[in-house]
């Protein structure tokens, strides 16, 4: 079990990243920090409706996803962008997508016939 | 963001008639996409079977029926599996994310044009994901550029 959880860990998946994704104020967040600078919390509150709190349990949401990390800067915890997750979804979506292309083929043999 | 549809088109020299039975006969269907079906496909039915191929029989397909319009429209919900690894799959998607697999069927003057679509991979509401995905054609580039355009005007 804890070989199984390591291994998510390192590497979530699909699901987690879909569901990481799935919601407005992560969305936002990712899309903040996609400009490439880390932010803190309070830098992140700011333009937000949403308490510190509420902030911070988007961004541990998003920090399990793999998709933000924490990184020291003095006395604050500044957050930034991990794209690599992201390229992930991409590579799970090219994969569906050449799936279906050998779906469809066997679907034209088979109409064709 | 990240492409949040898969889009593929066909031509088929085979009139839409034939097409149609191919799609939506479970057994017909279960022959090209390689899925192990005993039940027929009916709007608002959960139709289950494992997956003939090689290495992957393991693997539960599952897909609940969403619509059926006579030789235009054929249309279900299916869960992704976490893993298709032999040794950490679970056959039970309860709670995973779903996406829409649509085919629609036109009739052209050599056959039929299928047009298959998959989407919702972002698990975005359907009008959110129409703002901020408008034009979305591109890579990882364009989506954050829509992303930003997105919230530029939700802001």
């Amino acid at each position: 079990m804890a070989s199984m959880r390591r291994l998510r860990t390192r590497r979530p998946a699909p699901a987690v990243l879909f569901a990481a994704l799935g919601d407005e104020t992560r969305l936002a967040l990712v899309a903040r920090l996609a400009a490439g600078e880390a932010a803190s919390i309070t830098e992140l509150t700011r333009h937000s409706r949403l308490t510190r709190q509420a902030i911070t349990k988007h961004l541990r949401v998003l920090e399990q996803a793999g998709m933000v990390r924490c990184v020291r800067a003095g006395r604050e915890s500044r957050f930034e962008l991990d794209p690599r997750p992201l390229c992930e979804i991409e590579e799970y979506i090219q994969n569906v997508s050449r799936e279906w292309d050998a779906a469809l083929g066997r679907l034209k043999l088979f109409v064709e016939q | 963001m990240v492409p949040d549809k898969i889009e593929k088109r066909i031509e088929l020299k085979a009139p839409v008639a034939r097409v149609w039975q191919a799609l939506t006969n479970y057994r017909e269907f279960g022959e090209w996409f390689r899925v192990a079906l005993t039940e027929p496909f009916l709007v608002g039915a959960t139709v289950r079977g494992n997956i003939l191929h090689p290495g992957y029989e393991h693997v539960v397909f599952e897909a609940k029926i969403e619509k059926m319009i006579e030789e235009e429209l054929f249309s279900w919900t299916w869960a992704h599996p976490k893993t298709m690894a032999k040794e950490h799959y679970k056959p039970d998607y309860t709670g995973e994310p779903r996406t829409l697999v649509e085919f629609r069927l036109q009739p052209t003057e050599t056959g039929t044009l299928l047009t298959v679509t998959e989407s919702g991979f972002d698990q975005l509401p359907d009008d959110r994901r129409e703002q901020q995905y408008k034009g979305n054609e591109g890579g990882w580039a364009q989506q954050m550029t829509n992303i930003e355009v997105y919230l530029g005007e939700h802001a």
